[in-house]
C-alpha cells in the first residue's frame, strides 16, 4: 500500500500540505498588512482550519506516504478531525479575547496552524523519525505561544518553563528512539515491528522503550512527567492554555497509541506495564493533588492530568474496544474541556481584570444562571456523572479494561474518579450555595456561543453518542 | 521497497567521506601533515593562550584544518559545512559570548587543574571509543557494506550530489518539515524579542523630507514685556 509514485505521496498529505502552504500565506498576509491585520489573519486561519478539517472529513485516503513514514487511515483521520476543532475553538475564542489578553499579534494565529500542521503529522507519523519532526514542529510553536504575552512576568515563566522541560523530555525521547532504532534496526514502526516479532527482544530495547514512553507522558502531562502542567496553564494567556489543555494531548495520544500498537505490538507486556503505572499514577495524582487549588485554570491542569490518567486505561487495554474508547474519551475530554475554558475566560470583573479564584464564582446561579447552569453540567461530565458525556467515556475505557482482565487498573480508577468528583462538586457548591461576591461583566456573544453548544454536547451526548461511537470503532480497527 | 524505505541509516556513513585505503603519498601527505599539525598546534593553543579571544581564533584555525583534513578524504560537503556552521555561525557566537560577557577568565584558569581529573576521563573515554571504532573497521573491513545507501564511488559521484539525492528523493518529506520547524523557530525568535517601542527617537527620512517652512516655523510675535 506504500504509494509508488510522488504524486500519489503528495495526493495522501495533501491536507496537509494544504495547511502549512496556508500558514505560510496567512504569514505573508500578517508581514505585508501590518499588526493591525490581526483579526483577519484570525479569520483567515480558522477558515482555512475549518477548510482542512472539510477536507479530511470527505477525502477517505488511505495508504502509506513517502516510503512508509506517514500513514493517512481512518484513526489518523477521526483524531485529525478531533485536533483541528478543537484548534478551531481555541482560536476562536482567542480571537474574542485577543486584545485583553495581550495577544492580538498577526503570529499568534499563524502559530496555532503551524503547530496544528505538527499535530496532524504526528497523528499520520509512522516512522520514528516523522514521530519527533512532527512533535518539534508542535512543541517549538507551543512554546512561544506560552510565552506570547511578554509583559507579563507569568507568562514569560510559563514558556521558559515549558520550553526548558520540553526541551528535556524531547532529548530523552530521542535517547530512546536512538535505542530503539540501534536494537531493531529501523526507523519504520512496521519494520520495527517485523524485527520485534522476528527475535527475542533485548534488554537494550527495554531501556529505549521506557524512555521514549517517559517522553510521551511528558508531552500529555502524565504522571510523573506532569510537574510542569499546573504552572505553565496557569501562566500562559488562557486562550492559549485552552489550546494547550485540548488539541496537542489529542495528538500525543494519538501518536502514542499509533507507536505502541504497531511498532511496539509485538511486546505488548512490556509497554503495557508502564502504561498501566502512568495511568494509576496519574489518575490518582490528578483527584488527590486538585483538592487543595484555589484558581480554577490549576484546577483545570490536575483535571487534565487525572483525563489524561483515565484515557490511557484505555490504551493499555491494547484492542480494538480500547482503543475506541480512547478516542471517544478524547473526542468528549476536548469538548468539555474548551467549554470550561470558554467559561474561564468570561469569569472578569466589571473593570475586565481577570478573577480566575473558584472562590469568585461564588452566587453566579443568581448573577448568570445560564453560564451556571453550564458549568454544572460540564462539572457533572468532568467528574463522570451518567447520564453526561463524560461518564460514556469513562464507561468505554472501563469496559476496555475489565475485557483485557485490567481489574486493578479498573477498580482504582473508579475509586479515583470518585475522589476527583469532590473537587468537581465544590465548584458547583460554590456556584449555587455560596454568597454572590462581585459578579463578572458580561461574556461576549461568542464565548457564549462555545460553551453553550459544549454544554449541549455533554448532556445530549446521550442521543447521539452512538454515531461518535460508531465513527471510533471503524477508525479503531485500522489501528489493529 | 528496501530502496524507498528510509531508514536513516545510510546518512551519516554517508557524509563521513570515502576512506582511503592506499597509503598516503607526495603532495598528499604534505598537505596531510601540515593540516594535522596546525590543528593539533592551535588546539592545544586553545587552552593555553592567555587571552579568550585569542582561544577563539585558535579554535577557529583548528576548525579550517580540520576542514582541510574532510577535504583530502574527499568529504568536500563535511569540510564545507564545518565552515559555513562552525566557524561562521558558532564561533562567532563565541567570539560574541568572550567580548560581551564579563567573565574573570584568570580566575577560571586558577580553578582548571581541580577540574584535570574529569578532564582526563572524559579525554580518555574519547580515545576508548576512537580505539573501539577504528578497531571495529580493522576487524571486519566490510562494515561499510552493511549500510542501507552505500556511498557512491566518489569518481563518478561527489558526495554532494549524493547527499543531494537522497536528501530530495528519499527524505524530502522530513527535509519539508524541517524547514517549517526552523521557520517556526524564526518566527518564535521574531515575536519573543522585537520590540516596536513608541518613545524613543527614530530617524523618519519621509517625514524630514516632507517638512516645509510652513509646519516646521512658527513665527511668534512677542509683545514688549509680556514674554511667551
Amino acid at each position: 500500500m506504500i504509494a509508488e509514485t510522488l504524486s500519489a505521496s503528495l495526493h495522501l498529505t495533501s491536507p496537509e500540505i494544504s495547511l502549512g502552504i496556508g500558514a505560510l500565506v496567512l504569514l505573508m498576509v500578517g508581514v505585508f498588512a501590518g499588526n493591525r491585520s490581526a483579526g483577519l489573519v484570525n479569520s483567515l486561519a480558522i477558515l482555512l482550519l475549518i477548510g482542512v478539517a472539510a477536507y479530511v472529513f470527505v477525502t477517505p485516503l488511505d495508504g502509506l506516504a513517502f516510503g512508509g513514514v506517514f500513514k493517512a487511515d481512518a484513526f489518523a483521520r477521526f483524531m485529525k478531525i478531533a485536533a483541528l476543532l478543537a484548534a478551531i475553538v481555541s482560536l476562536f475564542m482567542a480571537g474574542l479575547r485577543a486584545k485583553a489578553e495581550q495577544i492580538d499579534q498577526f503570529e499568534f494565529p499563524v502559530l496555532v496552524v503551524l503547530a496544528t500542521l505538527g499535530m496532524m503529522l504526528m497523528i499520520s507519523a509512522n516512522s520514528l523519525i516523522s514521530v519527533y519532526m512532527g512533535l518539534e514542529l508542535q512543541s517549538l510553536a507551543l512554546y512561544v505561544l506560552a510565552a506570547m504575552n511578554r509583559d507579563s512576568t507569568r507568562s514569560t515563566e510559563a514558556g521558559l518553563k515549558y520550553f526548558v522541560l520540553g526541551a528535556l523530555s524531547s532529548g530523552m525521547m530521542l535517547y530512546g528512539m536512538s535505542l530503539v532504532y540501534g536494537f531493531t534496526g529501523n526507523t519504520g514502526f512496521a519494520e520495527i515491528a517485523a524485527a520485534l516479532s522476528a527475535e527475542t527482544r533485548s534488554l537494550g530495547f527495554v531501556f529505549g522503550l521506557v524512555f521514549v514512553l517517559s517522553g510521551f507522558a511528558f508531552k500529555i502531562s502524565a504522571v510523573p512527567f506532569h510537574m510542569w502542567t499546573p504552572d505553565v496553564y496557569e501562566g500562559a494567556p488562557t486562550p492559549v492554555t485552552a489550546f494547550f489543555a485540548g488539541a496537542p494531548k489529542v495528538a500525543a495520544i494519538a501518536m502514542l497509541a499509533r507507536i505502541v500498537s504497531s511498532a511496539f505490538g509485538p511486546v505488548v507486556h512490556d509497554w503495557q506495564q508502564v502504561i498501566v503505572f502512568i495511568s494509576i499514577a496519574s489518575m490518582l495524582l490528578g483527584s488527590f493533588a486538585a483538592i487543595g487549588q484555589t484558581n480554577i485554570k490549576r484546577l483545570m491542569a490536575y483535571s487534565s492530568i487525572g483525563h489524561m490518567g483515565y484515557a490511557l486505561v484505555g490504551l493499555a487495554a491494547h484492542s480494538v474496544i480500547g482503543t475506541s474508547g480512547l478516542m471517544i474519551y478524547m473526542a468528549i475530554y476536548v469538548a468539555m474541556t474548551l467549554g470550561a475554558f470558554a467559561i474561564i475566560m468570561c469569569m472578569r470583573t466589571a473593570e475586565g481584570q481577570p478573577s480566575e479564584n473558584i472562590e469568585d464564582l461564588a452566587g453566579l446561579s443568581k448573577s448568570n444562571p445560564f453560564m451556571a447552569l453550564v458549568l454544572t453540567a460540564l462539572m457533572f461530565s468532568l467528574a463522570g456523572i451518567p447520564p453526561l458525556a463524560g461518564f460514556f467515556a469513562k464507561y468505554f475505557v472501563f469496559v476496555a479494561a475489565i475485557e483485557a482482565k485490567l481489574y486493578a487498573l479498573a477498580i482504582i480508577g473508579v475509586l479515583a474518579s470518585v475522589v476527583g468528583a469532590y473537587y468537581y462538586l465544590r465548584v458547583i457548591k460554590v456556584m449555587w450555595f455560596d454568597d454572590a461576591k462581585g459578579g463578572f461583566a458580561p461574556a461576549s456573544a461568542g464565548l457564549k456561543l462555545v460553551y453553550g453548544l459544549s454544554g449541549l454536547f455533554v448532556i445530549a451526548y446521550v442521543l447521539f453518542g452512538s454515531i461518535l461511537g460508531d465513527a471510533a470503532d471503524a477508525a479503531a480497527k485500522s489501528l489493529f | 521497497m528496501a530502496g524507498a524505505c528510509p531508514t536513516g541509516r545510510g546518512l551519516l556513513v554517508l557524509a563521513r567521506g570515502k576512506m582511503k585505503k592506499a597509503p598516503i603519498m607526495g603532495l598528499q601527505a604534505l598537505f596531510f601533515y601540515l593540516f594535522a599539525f596546525v590543528a593539533i598546534a592551535s588546539a592545544f593553543m586553545v587552552i593555553w593562550a592567555r587571552n579568550p579571544v585569542h582561544s577563539v581564533l585558535f579554535l577557529i584555525l583548528t576548525f579550517f584544518n580540520a576542514a582541510g583534513l574532510f577535504l583530502l578524504t574527499g568529504a568536500e560537503f563535511l569540510a564545507m559545512i564545518l565552515l559555513v556552521v562552525y566557524v561562521g555561525a558558532v564561533a562567532v557566537l563565541f567570539l560574541f559570548v568572550v567580548m560581551m560577557l564579563d567573565i574573570d577568565f584568570a580566575k577560571l584558569r586558577s580553578a582548571a587543574l581541580d577540574y584535570a581529573p574529569v578532564g582526563v576521563l572524559i579525554g580518555l573515554i574519547l580515545a576508548a571509543e576512537l580505539v573501539v571504532v577504528i578497531g571495529g573497521s580493522v576487524i571486519s573491513p566490510d562494515i561499510g557494506k552493511t549500510v542501507a545507501n552505500p556511498i557512491p564511488d566518489l569518481a563518478t559521484r561527489t558526495n554532494t550530489a549524493a547527499l543531494g539525492d537522497q536528501l530530495y528523493t528519499t527524505y524530502v518529506y522530513f527535509f519539508q518539515i524541517a524547514g517549517l520547524v526552523l521557520l517556526v523557530a524564526m518566527i518564535g525568535a521574531i515575536v519573543l524579542t522585537l520590540r516596536h517601542r513608541t518613545n524613543i527617537k527614530r530617524q523618519d527620512i519621509a517625514a524630514q523630507v516632507a517638512r516645509s517652512p510652513e509646519t516646521a516655523v512658527e513665527v511668534v510675535k512677542v509683545k514688549p514685556g509680556q514674554g511667551l
